[in-house]
């Protein structure tokens, strides 16, 4: 089923229902064989992004090119894109195999190499025993496997997954996403996925690209977008952040990142004079008496996740959030307690002031 | 961002307008809409257009309404059909709401029945059930010689006006019950449980919380009990009550000619009347739709009931069941009968009728099939091509359509058939020459544009059921848009399509009001006409009520087998799919 891998490219796309524009200038290029991601909250217009690219909903402007062929004007069965949609669209009138030989019909394949085809692909996703079943007969999982053969029984250049694990159960979900990412591996298919949850972007996809208001906040690898937000909407939207105003000053050959309460942390090297710095919870050390540079404060919470102490710290003007992992036997800090805060240089970002 | 190329609005127009497939919907669009305007508004308009005109001068002029005022038996006709309109609302409530409370709020082993035998009064015409009621409500029927020889009383059910107010009502308060049953239902446990978790329980509960939230339902199914009360011709016309309005302008029609203005007049207050009581429960029901069911929250709860309880339960249910069924029960002892008259039961049995029936009812029954079924074919495939263009394309004033066709709802079959008299007079069917006003493809426009509202919203449901993801699904394999509508749209509607026939089918077959006005030999007569000409004899009325009861099994049956596809595809989308 190895087919010749495609690139997509998305050109200063803008869409619009009716007056209200949904995309503004979205432009994006997702390599031949790429599991990307698009990762966004609801009304971000990842959806609607990934349904112009199968052709449904208002016609875009600009250009949106599979394989170098602007296809916006195409209607969505000309396309070549599977698309496996969130409610997984099963036709409950025809049975699993008619489900999946449907596309091949319509292509005006021969009968005698549909039978084999739709037989492939079914036990592609290892459903060969329920090929006579109709779609009410099957469990969530079930029929999310089908509509997956379904997609890729038509070898479509493209696939296009829309929050296709949302209407599965917690442990389902983590199984299924790594059938899908083995799949994909397999199968070499340049692939998009949308989803609202960072946890199933980040542990599928090569890149991804987080969307907010209509507009591509960050592209890159789950870790880079981690590491290195450029955007407090990035920060706060992958896991938790610690957001503190202030402006970057020298210190003979160090740069700190001074606070608007006067207190200064030691950073790594930017050309951002004035703005935000962002601290991811577990990159802060909380101690009794720390030396060196720290932050003095105050614990407020404390709460216990198991794997992780979270603390709540009142300082710098600001409630902090600190995660110091937990091992047997491990000193807690006192609720009420005084404590100081000591952060790693090289992992705090800064991001300048929005223009 | 860079606003280089900012989207033109026009752009983003152009190409749907362009696309070759929704001009092809668009065309089928105006031609629906040529056909709604030429056989339903102008044949209105032009019948209120004609109440406003001098009938000897052709000048507008308000003398036709001052006339009809002036006369006592017009305005006694008015007040008669007002009151017993209104009349039957109250009667169909009072057995309605009792099954409707029953079935919804207990585990009660009759909710089935009641809820499948409470359908069965509309699958008979009134007027059917109208001569089988006089047997045994009349003033020397059954009940009445019962008591008479036990208590040396009577009661007059079926004297007068309260004959077509107790016709009526045990005819159409299944509209009650099954609206009020929807809503009850409809409404979340959570609603009833804060109630009571707030002191309040029983009658009071009901009265406060349960029926306010039913209300939409109940007001919904009244206005049609009330409208279809109003409108009706057949009934008054059997049980001989003439000073109603419906049966006024039959008369003045069919006695004085086309040319009498009171007819006009009449038409034109059934129409104000039945858009002014449509569009007062509108009004009422805007901004309350109560449905909250929410997943997995059920409707309100059930209890057991106690035993004295369920003895009353089953008590009050017998009795009401058994008033509802009296039609059916008379008419087929009727169709039974050597002689019934003066008597509580016939004097013996017989299959006569059935043979008489036979021998001179093959043309009304052959017509039947003809018209009914060229109406319901027509109304469903108008139906899910309005319905399509509706809900799935943005064609320009699709709404329009929608609206169009539903109006028919708010037009009595007396003036269709008025109007259409009046439009086709003097006209002649090209070819054949004949006069086009008693051509019998009129009565089966007549019965397509009255049955269409049934039918829309019969494919409308279904197309509802179909989720716009289907579609798409196709379309992503490779389906076009006409390929899509043939392998997934139209096979997923089936069962609403076929609901939609064999209500439209049914309920065309016996109508009786804009056909009585329209069937201008026997030979063009229609079941319901035949049924009509059958009981104006004594003689007649054991062969007109063996034509009754064929007509009841067969839509009887029809009904129970769309049922069943209808149930069958809803099991299909039980699991898995998105509402």
């Amino acid at each position: 089923m190895k087919q010749q891998m495609v690139g997509i490219e998305i050109e200063n796309v803008h869409l619009s229902f009716g007056d209200t524009e949904v995309l503004t200038g979205v432009n994006l290029t997702i390599e031949p064989g790429e599991f990307f991601a698009f990762l966004g909250p609801s009304g971000s217009g990842k959806s609607t992004l990934l349904r112009a690219i199968a052709g449904f909903g208002p016609r875009p402007s600009g250009a949106i090119k599979i394989g170098g062929k602007d296809i916006v004007d195409l209607p969505p069965w000309k396309r070549n894109v599977g698309m496996v949609f969130q409610s997984y669209a099963l036709w409950p009138h025809l049975s699993v195999r008619d489900n999946v030989a449907f596309g091949l019909r319509e292509r005006k394949m021969p009968r005698n190499e549909i039978g084999p085809r739709v037989d492939a692909a079914l036990d592609l996703v290892g459903l060969s025993h329920l090929a006579d079943r109709m779609p009410n007969q099957l469990s969530g999982g079930q029929q999310q496997r089908i509509a997956l053969a379904r997609t890729v029984v038509v070898e479509p250049q493209v696939l296009l997954l829309d929050e296709p694990l949302s209407n599965l159960d917690a442990n389902l979900r983590v199984q299924m996403r790594r059938e899908l990412l083995s799949l994909q591996r397999k199968l070499g298919l340049t692939t998009i996925f949308v989803t609202h949850d960072q946890e199933e972007a980040n542990t599928t996809s090569d890149r991804m690209a987080v969307l907010d208001g209509g507009v591509i906040q960050q592209v890159g690898s789950p870790q880079v977008l981690y590491d290195n937000p450029q955007n407090l909407f990035v920060a706060n939207f992958l896991g938790t952040a610690n957001v503190l105003n202030g402006k970057v000053e020298k210190f003979g050959d160090q740069m700190r990142f001074v606070t608007s309460t006067g207190d200064a942390l030691p950073i790594g090297s930017t050309d951002v004079t004035s703005g935000s710095i962002v601290l991811r919870p577990q990159n802060i050390t909380i101690s009794a008496s720390g030396n060196g540079d720290t932050i003095k404060g105050k614990v407020l919470h404390r709460e216990f996740l198991g794997s992780q102490i979270r603390y709540i710290v009142e300082a710098a003007g600001s409630e902090i959030i600190v995660d110091q992992s937990h091992a047997v036997g491990a000193d807690w800090q006192e609720i009420g307690g005084n404590v100081a805060l000591q952060i790693n240089a090289q992992t705090a970002v800064v991001i300048a002031d929005p223009h | 961002m860079s606003d280089t190329s900012r989207p033109g609005s026009i752009a983003d127009k152009l190409p749907s307008a362009l696309f070759p497939r929704l001009s092809g919907l668009g065309m089928v669009a105006a031609l629906i809409a040529m056909l709604l305007i030429g056989l339903l508004i102008i044949p209105v308009l032009l019948v209120i257009y004609v109440a406003f005109l001098d009938p000897n001068t052709g000048a507008l002029t308000l003398n036709n309404f001052q006339d009809f005022f002036g006369s006592s038996l017009f305005r006694e006709s008015f007040w008669n059909s007002f009151y017993v309109s209104a009349m039957s609302v109250v009667v169909a409530t009072i057995i309605a709401l009792p099954l409707a409370y029953i079935t919804t709020r207990f585990n009660f082993a009759g909710s089935m029945i009641i809820q499948s035998l409470g359908f069965i009064p509309l699958i008979m015409p009134p007027f059917v059930g109208a001569v089988a009621m006089q047997l045994i409500f009349g003033r020397n029927g059954t009940i009445n010689l019962l008591l008479k020889e036990k208590f040396g009383v009577s009661i007059p059910f079926m004297d007068g006006l309260n004959g077509v107010i107790l016709v009526q009502s045990i005819h159409y308060f299944p509209f009650i019950l099954i609206n009020l049953s929807t809503s009850l239902r409809n409404i979340d446990r959570s609603m009833e449980e804060a109630a009571q978790n707030l002191g309040s329980y029983g009658m009071r509960l009901f009265r406060r919380v349960v029926f306010p939230l039913a209300m939409p339902g109940y007001i919904a199914g009244a206005a049609l009990v009330f409208i279809k009360v109003f409108d009706d011709l057949g009934t008054p016309l059997l049980l001989n009550v003439n000073n109603m309005l419906a049966p006024q302008a039959f008369l003045r029609i069919s006695s004085i000619g086309i040319s009498d203005p009171m007819g006009y007049v009449i038409s034109f207050i059934l129409v104000a009347f039945s858009i002014f009581s449509l569009w007062a429960s509108f009004l009422f029901m805007r901004g309350k739709d109560y449905s909250t069911v929410q997943k997995g929250g059920g409707g309100l709860s059930k209890r057991d009931l106690r035993t004295h309880e369920k003895i009353m339960a089953y008590g009050v249910v017998a009795l009401i069941l058994l008033a509802v069924l009296s039609p059916h029960i008379g008419l087929t002892l009727l169709s039974f009968a050597t002689i019934w008259s003066y008597a509580p039961l016939p004097d013996g049995y017989t299959m006569q009728n059935f043979v008489t029936m036979w021998n001179s009812s093959g043309e009304y029954i052959t017509n039947t099939v003809i018209y009914a079924g060229l109406a319901a074919v027509a109304d469903i495939i108008i139906g899910t091509a309005i319905a399509y263009i509706v809900m799935r394309t943005n064609i320009f004033g699709r709404k329009a359509l929608d609206y169009l066709a539903t109006a028919a709802l708010a037009v009595p079959g007396v003036v269709l058939g008025i109007g259409y008299l009046r439009l086709f007079h003097g006209m002649e069917v090209p070819f054949s020459g004949e006069p086009m006003a008693s051509w019998w493809i009129i009565i089966a426009l007549a019965l397509m544009i009255r049955r269409l509202p049934y039918a829309l919203r019969a494919c409308t449901a279904a197309l509802q059921q179909v989720s716009v993801s289907l579609e798409e699904a196709a379309e992503n394999l490779g389906a076009s848009k006409a390929r899509t509508v043939k392998k997934i749209v139209i096979p997923l509607m089936t069962g609403g399509i076929l609901a939609g026939f064999v209500t439209s089918f049914a309920t065309a077959a016996v109508e009786l009001s804009a056909t009585i006005m329209l069937v201008s030999s026997d030979s063009d007569a229609p079941l319901a006409y035949g049924i009509y000409l059958f009981m104006q004899t004594p003689s007649g009325r054991g062969a007109g009520a063996a034509l009754g009861l064929v007509a009841v099994l067969i839509v009887g049956l029809g009904t129970f087998l769309s049922q069943m596809v209808v149930e069958r595809d809803k099991k299909y989308r039980m699991s898995g799919q998105e509402q």
